[in-house]
């Protein structure tokens, strides 16, 4: 018999049910669960709410134009790469450290796949494969001497930002190559093929405070898709319902469970629909939303990703708990590096050209998104979902200034200080829960 | 009439789920020493911030009076200015600096923006006096002792004209000279007309130099107690931090030792940096299955060394050497190889190398073991929260859920996390290094009434411990290490206070020899 075994048998032994009580602080209502949960995630449930809040800010400032399903899809387009970046960065700073040769990384990878392409006409699919696997190779020679060499990360990674800049404008000796075949633009300009031509009510946009609709084709494929998005969400909710149940965890209030799904649900349906209305789901999106679903899965669920969270939290204690720490570091500025060439090829896929000037400032984009979406500056604390919400956030505030006619200038004043604004209530939020 | 410097009347302060404290009094009289005791997470600790304005005025309930006069601190500055200096369970130096630039950190000698540094020196030699610290006040503070430390922080509140001084657990991580030379300087303090507030677990240092004792409990006064001239004995204080008589420090217990169950021979092992000094010398000690062997030694023996080099490599760089486990020789060269090995090792500093305080107690506890909660990578969520839930429950952390941050827990609570998460690892063989430091009589025993458990399930327990009574009322069998070496080992009914303590600082005797 184990000791654990022993210890839950006890004399005075506490029967699980009275276990999962005490974990639930006993059955709460509705109101109580509520307000426990938002006090709880103060700074997730705030960046949503800060969205959301752009996002209505810069529709009424340009009258509705913000939320036309041309602009939602290109608001997309314009950020994919950024938000690819934004989620290798977000694992980067959870696990304790930074990296701001990205941008090289992702002009380097463009320039080559531009080259492989454009000169030697390698077939795209394999240029996109042999890119991703280049960039993480260029993650793994930073990884080793972050990780095994100890040299701070800000080093390892400044003078990758000079290095593969510089390797980048040689190969290129200072020209743009292009353009691309269309079969690889589409990755960044493409949409998904659509069923057939069903016609329906479009969505057109919001003005004057009322929403506009016409009769037009609607893209049924995206509609479908977004069906079945609904659909896992329900399913998957449930099982992690039922799995709480069994092990005899509170499960909070019906009510709330469900008015949850009702809102996923219809948010998902939504943007499914005004996308549809448009051209449908754009093929960044769906590379966007897998990569989200795995990376979220990783981090929270997988033991990959709670080791990632230990290093960045305590390395030392992480150390002597078994984590394998140099691996986990190394293993994580891989991935930042394979993310890095994605990015890269998805905007040279974009202006449908490799240029040596690309990328830049894309490391400062992506770490002011993870800061934005909830990282910690000393490590072990952030979530995927929080970086996109980030990325969004600063994505959102660009795009509908530009739309809305601020000056370029303008736009980095604002940016700067949102990025602080969204830092220091993180702080003041820390320092309330505190007293 | 009692002349009172200090006067908190129903002092209340609440965290999300915990009341910290509930209408807490607390009267300190003046020039007296004031020890504030009880158990772990009791709100000694929390009561002294609430003094000292970490926890501004507005944040808690009840009234402060200060030489009987209102006092609404709502930072560590006022507080500061009305006399009032606390040192915190970890001290607040800064490492890089010198010794005089720490003691007036923030409080710089000079003037118009510029430091005078013959004045820095000049009169950080005058305060390092009256503490009795001899150094040359321009080495770096990370250079000294922890002990030495601690005076280098009583020399900056000297600094700051203090009048009422609060230390919180100020010997937690002494050996017995320097907390013997800490309380002394107390006592000189006190002489001068400076009173002082001393957190402490230690009773022995509480009955030696309190003038007064108040007792908290659950977040209440339960009394203050005249403590003069040794008029109340540790027993009568434990009654009042318990709630009821403790009769023996220890659990009972019937041994039952079996078979050999590991082995470390010839161990070898050098310092991680500084090339050639040898840190532990051919050490070799056994575990039985059942047996609980002790390994004494004063700071700097070798101990905590040994453990960590043992336990896959941690420290140091290995020489040389043998493991065996049930009798096969063992390859442990990382902490992974050794944590499958079933070797556990619980640290003696829990902040630093034992726990996430960013991260909640399930998720520290499953940490060095999730393979016991994942299939195929992939982490039960739900089962991870039952499973440290019951680990909770049992070894009665103090807190409504899994779900705190360890970070928040009190000191004795965080090292019932980290052992938690080593008895999750279902080790064969669990390390403990220090494993009560800091901690109040009633943990202590639910702690050791675990340690027997353990063995009672035929697993082996090494503990270190620099507390002497510790080592001797645990275990069945202790070892003494003196520079690196093992000098020799003691069963039970030899181990004498004397006895170990001989062995301790005998560094002649060859290793492995058994004393007479
Ligand atoms: N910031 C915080 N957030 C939530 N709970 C807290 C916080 N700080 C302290 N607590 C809780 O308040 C109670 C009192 O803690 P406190 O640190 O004052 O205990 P203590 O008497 O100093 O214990 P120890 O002897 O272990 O140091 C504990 O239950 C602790 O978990
Ligand atoms: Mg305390």
């Amino acid at each position: 018999m184990t000791l654990l075994d022993k210890l839950s048998k006890g004399d005075d032994d506490t029967p699980p049910e009275q276990i999962t009580e005490k974990v639930a602080d006993a059955r709460t209502g509705v109101a109580e669960t509520l307000r426990k949960t938002l006090r709880s995630n103060v700074r997730q449930y705030g960046m949503i709410v800060a969205l959301v809040l752009i996002t209505v800010l810069f529709a009424v400032l340009s009258s509705g134009k913000l939320l036309t399903p041309l602009n939602v899809t290109q608001v997309i387009q314009q950020n994919g790469y950024i938000l690819v970046l934004a989620i290798g960065m977000m694992l980067v700073i959870i696990n304790g450290h930074i990296d701001l040769s990205v941008g090289s990384v992702a002009a380097l990878v463009g320039a080559i796949a531009g080259i492989l392409i454009v000169d030697w006409h390698w077939d795209w699919r394999l240029v996109l494969v042999a890119g991703i696997a280049l960039g993480a190779l260029i993650g793994a020679w930073q990884g080793y001497w972050i990780a095994y060499v100890k040299i701070p990360a800000f080093i390892v990674t400044l003078a990758g930002m000079l290095l593969f800049r510089g390797l980048a404008q040689l190969l290129l000796e200072g020209q743009s190559i292009g353009p691309f075949p269309d079969a690889f633009r589409d990755i960044a300009a493409g949409f998904l093929p659509d069923l057939g031509n069903v016609q329906g009510v479009q969505f057109v946009g919001i003005s004057d405070f009322t929403v506009q609709l016409k009769v037009g084709p609607l893209h049924t494929l995206t509609l479908v898709l977004g069906v079945a998005a609904v659909a896992l969400l329900v399913w998957t909710e449930l099982r992690a319902r039922q799995g709480r149940r069994s092990y005899g965890l509170p499960a909070g209030p019906r009510s709330l469970f469900v008015a949850k799904l009702v809102a996923l649900g219809l948010v998902v349906m939504l943007f499914g629909y005004v996308l549809a209305s448009y051209q449908g789901v754009p093929v960044v999106g769906l590379i966007l939303i897998a990569l989200i679903a795995a990376y979220s899965f990783m981090m929270n669920r997988s033991v990959a990703g709670r080791r990632i969270y230990a290093v960045g939290g305590n390395e030392k204690a992480a150390l002597l708990s078994g984590v394998k720490t140099k691996k986990n570091t190394f293993w994580v500025f891989v991935n930042m590096g394979a993310l890095a060439a994605l990015a890269g090829m998805i905007f040279a896929a974009r202006l449908s050209a490799a240029t040596p000037k690309a990328g830049v400032n894309f490391e400062l984009d992506a770490i002011a998104a993870a800061f934005v979406g909830g990282a910690s500056a000393s490590g072990g604390i952030g979530t995927v979902v929080g970086a996109i919400v980030g990325a969004l956030v600063m994505g959102v505030m660009n795009n509908g200034m530009s739309m809305i006619g601020v000056e370029s200038d303008w736009q980095q004043i604002i940016k700067g200080l949102v990025l602080l604004a969204a830092v220091a209530f993180d702080v003041y939020n820390k320092r309330k829960a505190k007293n | 009439m009692d002349d009172h410097i200090l006067d908190m009347r129903a002092i209340g302060k609440e965290f999300p789920g915990v009341k910290a404290l509930d209408h807490v009094d607390l009267r300190v009289r003046r020039g007296e020493i004031h020890a504030l005791i009880g158990e772990n997470g009791a709100g000694k600790s929390t009561l002294m911030k609430v003094l000292s304005g970490v926890y501004p005025h507005g944040s808690y309930t009840g009234e402060i009076v200060v030489d009987g006069r209102p006092a609404a601190f709502k930072d560590i500055r006022q507080s500061e200015a009305a006399g009032i200096v606390i040192i915190h369970q970890e001290l607040a130096l800064v490492p890089q600096l010198s010794i005089a630039e720490n003691i007036f950190l923030g409080n710089e000698r000079g003037g118009r923006g510029l430091v005078d540094w013959r004045e820095t020196n000049r009169q950080a030699m005058r305060l390092m006096a009256a503490v009795g610290l001899v150094e040359d006040p321009e080495a770096p503070v990370s250079g000294i002792g922890v002990g030495k430390q601690q005076l280098v922080e009583i020399a900056k509140a000297l600094s700051k004209e203090v009048r009422l001084l609060i230390l919180d657990e100020p010997t937690a991580a002494l050996n017995e000279a320097d907390s013997a030379g800490l309380l002394a300087l107390l006592r000189a303090l006190r002489d001068q007309g400076i009173t002082s507030i001393l957190i402490s677990h230690k009773l022995n240092e509480v009955t030696a130099v309190a003038d007064r004792i108040t007792i908290l409990r659950d977040g209440r006064t339960i009394e203050t107690l005249d403590a003069g001239s040794g008029a109340v004995d540790e027993d009568r204080i434990i009654k009042g931090m318990v709630g009821r008589d403790l009769d023996h420090r220890f659990p009972p217990r019937e041994p039952e030792i079996g078979e050999l169950l590991f082995e470390v021979e010839g161990w070898t092992v050098d310092h991680p940096t500084v090339a050639g000094r040898r840190v532990v010398k051919d050490a070799s000690v056994t575990v039985r299955r059942g047996e609980i062997v002790g390994i004494a030694g004063l700071m700097g023996a070798g101990r905590t060394e040994l453990a960590m080099s043992v336990f896959g490599r941690s420290y140091g760089s290995y020489v040389g050497g043998e493991v065996r486990m049930n009798g096969r020789a063992l390859r442990l060269r990382t902490v992974s190889e050794a944590i499958d090995a079933g070797i556990a090792y619980v640290t003696e500093d829990r902040k630093q190398f034992g726990l996430l305080l960013d991260e909640d107690i399930r998720r520290n506890t499953t940490l060095a073991a999730l393979r016991r909660v994942s299939k195929r990578g992939v982490i039960d969520l739900d089962r991870e929260v039952v499973e440290s839930e019951r680990l909770r429950e049992r070894l009665r952390v103090k807190t409504p859920t899994v779900f705190q941050k360890t970070g928040n827990l009190s000191g004795g609570n965080q090292q019932k996390v980290v052992l938690g998460k080593w008895i999750f690892t279902e080790p064969e063989l669990l390390i403990l290094d220090e494993p009560t430091r800091g901690i109040d009589v009633g943990a202590k025993y639910e702690i050791y009434g675990i340690v027997h458990q353990l063995a009672a399930e035929g697993r082996g327990v090494l503990v270190i411990s620099s507390e002497l009574p510790e080592l001797l009322g645990l275990c069945d069998r202790v070892y003494a290490m003196n520079q690196g070496r093992v000098t020799g080992e003691l069963p039970r009914r030899e181990a004498t206070q004397e006895a170990v303590m001989r062995l301790m600082t005998d560094s002649a005797t060859p290793a492995g020899t058994v004393a007479p």
